[in-house]
């Protein structure tokens, strides 16, 4: 294949992301600095933030895909999720922290999606760190005025009769989306079933993958 | 922006505005973000400040913070201002960390000594 360095494009067809290698910037070398006075002055320890950096980067979407798989599985947890998402979570040994989650459900009536209109709040401690676009202007400004067109931008076109709730969020409760369950899946086991939970599906942003 | 039906309303609430598509782009976290993300939550877990402190701060900073700063630039801005609040370290330490720190190299990698 030929190179063509005229229109900066990757194989895949999308455009190569700049190099992440710009000069020392005046918030990193705050990040430094207030890194090692708090190392120095006995507040934290290196391996303690290393230990927080592996904590956070070890949480991502496939934690809330096995909570979703096993609400559509299990009537039983289904009810305690609901009921309480984080003490539901938290026996599955997930940490959840001290805040209160709450578990929203699809069905063919109604769609939810969660939104954080002040900042960013988002169930982090389930699903990892929230998309880029998740902490917009525009996402957070318009999902709560005009959720439809948002929902159609990623691709999620719902029947006029589909009730369209919007979950706005707070640093001290997040929401999760339960999907709706696909069909034909009645047969398919909770790690198959996981498989079809996307992030956005959790968002609200997208719904579930079809098998 | 200005509401004159609701004058408290403040720049950060921003729920029910006109704006444009919502963006695409995605980037993958820099290592120094993932450790301002770690500062936070360590001092915050420790009792330095609340997510309401954090929160604070970020507010203050006003709307022209939000369009020229990334996410994790205000963050570590509020992370900072909240640890001297809290008695982490002064600014006089600070200053002459950030001195120091600055004067390692022109890179993070130059300036992030292992530690």
């Amino acid at each position: 294949m030929p190179h063509d360095h005229h229109d900066h494009l990757s194989p895949s067809g999308h455009p190569y992301r700049a190099d992440d290698d710009t000069s020392l910037s005046y918030w990193q070398t705050m990040e430094i600095a207030v890194r090692e006075l708090l190392v120095e002055n006995g507040v934290t320890t290196a391996a303690e933030i290393a230990v927080q950096i592996e904590t956070m980067d070890a949480r991502n979407p496939s934690n809330g895909a096995k909570v979703v798989a096993r609400a559509w599985a299990d009537p039983a947890f289904h009810a305690a999720l609901m009921d309480n998402a984080g003490d539901a979570t938290r026996d599955m040994g997930f940490d959840i922290g001290p805040l209160k989650l709450i578990a929203v459900e699809n069905t063919a009536d109604v769609h939810n999606m969660i939104v954080c209109t002040l900042c960013s709040c988002y169930p982090r401690n389930l699903l990892g760190l929230p998309p880029d676009w998740y902490k917009s202007r525009a996402y957070r400004s318009r999902t709560v005025r005009e959720p439809r067109s948002v929902l159609a931008e990623f691709g999620v076109n719902l029947a006029d009769t589909t009730q369209v709730r919007v979950h706005d969020s707070t640093a001290d409760m997040r929401y999760i989306v339960i999907p709706a369950r696909p069909q034909g899946t009645e047969n398919m086991s909770q790690t198959e079933l996981a498989a079809l939970v996307t992030r956005d599906s959790m968002i609200g942003t997208g719904v579930a993958k079809t098998p | 922006m200005f509401d004159p039906e609701n004058p408290a309303r403040r720049w950060h609430d921003m729920g029910g505005n006109a704006a444009g598509p919502v963006p695409t782009d995605q980037h993958d976290f820099s290592m120094w973000e993932k450790r301002v993300d770690a500062l936070m939550i360590i001092g915050s877990a420790k009792g330095y400040f609340t997510v309401d402190g954090l929160r604070r701060v970020l507010e203050d900073m006003g709307e022209d913070a939000f369009e020229k700063m990334t996410y994790y630039e205000r963050w570590i801005a509020s992370v900072n201002q909240n640890l001297i609040e809290g008695g982490a370290y002064t600014t006089a330490q600070l200053a002459e960390k950030m001195a120091q720190v600055a004067a390692r190299g022109d890179t993070y990698g130059d300036a992030a000594k292992p530690t």
